[in-house]
């Protein structure tokens, strides 16, 4: 697998683009994944991960139930450290970048992270503020705009549908224009036209040169949309696909 | 640093506009705190009257009791939606996010401590006027270093399952030094002569507990969250 070359300009770092949060200046174009491994007590969650993705890239994690999708974008969020192996950003580790390094990370969770019993508003300027950007209220109206929930930012997160949650929660991951955005089962239980709107996010996020990793299941939407896809088993890398279109037939082929 | 304390009243701040609109770690903690004294007025109280010496000792058992219920539910709130992992992922030093919650909590304690010390002064005729500033650094150095602890420990077992029970197995002892100068302190504002030094004594041994804590959680916090 791929090992990269890691010092300077050349190496993936960029200068910073727009959005920042405060006093945050590290910005990277390469995302490095060298021989990551994460066991949980006897149990091999990951073995041996490697690969590397470019800023304007989509890549995707595919694979079944416990194939170590969800550990891994945990690993990438520095959320988890790796037993073995590193994650480099640009020319950084996560321990090496610490604050720098998280400020240039989005995430979308499964569970969203939103505060129910908070309005959208609040939850996107809680979150603006924890991110150092400088006018909080502006960017979380500018959130709001982005989501199509302008008119419903002063309702609290718990009455809302689970297509306007998601909205929210991506908006509130890109709220500080993050160079990695991460999703883990972004389209979970959104109808078409929320997955839609999401897509056209997700493609928006790309041109504007974000590294996307998606975890994924739902392969038809995936379709089409990854710039690659990364086929995980068993906590191993066992195939890897630069044609994202028909995807289905290619996963059932690597996964079996 | 002025980053930091931003980001702890930011923490705060949110943990108390939730606790506004929901009411669930107050009410609940409020009325188990009451629900304590009261039962200890039923079995302890004669014809109006309170063996002496008793009510420093429930005075604490209930803040103890009550403030482990409120710990649970602070970190409990932050993992239905798994908003911590969105917490830990901002670019923030991480014991300022440990140092929000921390004054959240000792603000909803300080609340059910207004309701608790009256009703012990009633039921228990204990003198809780007699050296109001005293009475009021002790409650206040008391919870503080139990809730330092306790708010570390709520955090370390967020993810365990069995977090309900681990939480006072591990809190009790390890704030027992805390307990033992609270109860004392106030046990020496409450007797028939109050000992105003004793009571400044054991103020004083707080205010080291109290030091030793929070330093030791404001340090373990980031290595305890990362996995």
């Amino acid at each position: 697998m791929t090992h990269l070359r890691t010092s300077g300009a050349s190496a993936g770092q960029a200068p910073r683009t727009s959005g920042a949060s405060a006093g945050q200046a590290y910005d990277f174009r390469r995302l490095a994944v060298v021989d990551v491994a994460r066991h949980y007590g006897r149990r091999k969650a990951l073995s041996q991960v490697a690969f590397t993705c470019e800023a304007g890239e989509i890549v995707g994690l595919l694979g079944p139930n416990g194939a170590g999708k969800s550990t891994l974008l945990n690993i990438l969020a520095t959320l988890l450290t790796a037993s073995r192996g590193r994650v480099e950003y640009g020319d950084r580790t996560a321990a090496q970048g610490g604050g720098e390094v998280r400020a240039r990370i989005g995430m979308l969770g499964h569970d969203l992270f939103l505060y129910p019993e908070l309005t959208a508003r609040e939850n996107l300027i809680f979150f603006a503020k924890l991110y150092g950007l400088p006018d909080a209220r502006a960017a979380a109206d500018a959130a709001l705009e982005r989501a199509g929930l302008a008119d419903r930012g002063d309702d609290i997160v718990s009455g809302f549908s689970r297509g306007m949650r998601q909205r929210v929660a991506l908006e509130r991951a890109l709220l500080h224009d993050p160079r990695l955005v991460l999703l883990d089962e972004p389209f979970t239980g959104l109808d078409q036209a929320s997955t839609a709107a999401l897509v056209a996010r997700l493609q928006e996020r790309r041109e504007a040169g974000c590294i996307l990793v998606i975890a994924t299941h739902d392969l038809d939407v995936a379709d089409g949309l990854l710039s690659r896809a990364i086929y995980l088993k068993n906590g191993r890398v066992v195939g890897t696909d630069t044609d994202s279109r028909g995807l289905s037939e290619r996963y059932r082929i690597a996964i079996q | 640093m002025g980053s930091f304390f931003r980001v702890a009243w930011h923490v705060m701040r949110k943990d108390l506009t939730v606790e506004v609109r929901s009411k669930e770690v107050l009410l609940t903690t409020l009325f188990f705190a009451v629900s304590v004294v009261l039962v200890f007025s039923f079995a302890i109280v004669r014809e109006g009257r309170a063996p002496d010496d008793v009510a420093a000792g429930i005075l604490w058992v209930a803040v103890s009791f009550s403030g482990t219920l409120a710990m649970g539910r602070t970190f409990e709130r932050e993992r239905y939606n798994d908003t911590l992992r969105a917490l830990l992922l901002a670019p923030t030093d991480r014991p300022a996010i440990y140092t929000g919650k921390l004054l959240g909590l000792l603000i909803l304690l300080a609340l059910v401590e207004m309701v608790l010390v009256p009703l012990v002064g009633l039921l228990f005729t204990a003198p809780i006027l007699a050296y109001p500033g005293r009475l009021a650094a002790l409650l206040a150095l008391g919870t503080l270093g139990f809730a330092a602890v306790g708010t570390l420990f709520a955090a370390m077992l967020v993810r365990v399952r069995s977090r309900d029970t681990l939480l006072p197995v591990l809190l009790y002892p390890v704030t027992i030094p805390v307990m033992i100068a609270g109860v004392r302190g106030t046990a020496a504002l409450f007797q028939a002569v109050p000992d105003e030094a004793m009571a400044q004594f054991w103020i004083g041994l707080l205010v080291f507990w109290d030091a030793i804590f929070v330093t030791l959680a404001l340090w373990t916090f980031e290595p305890v969250m990362t996995e």
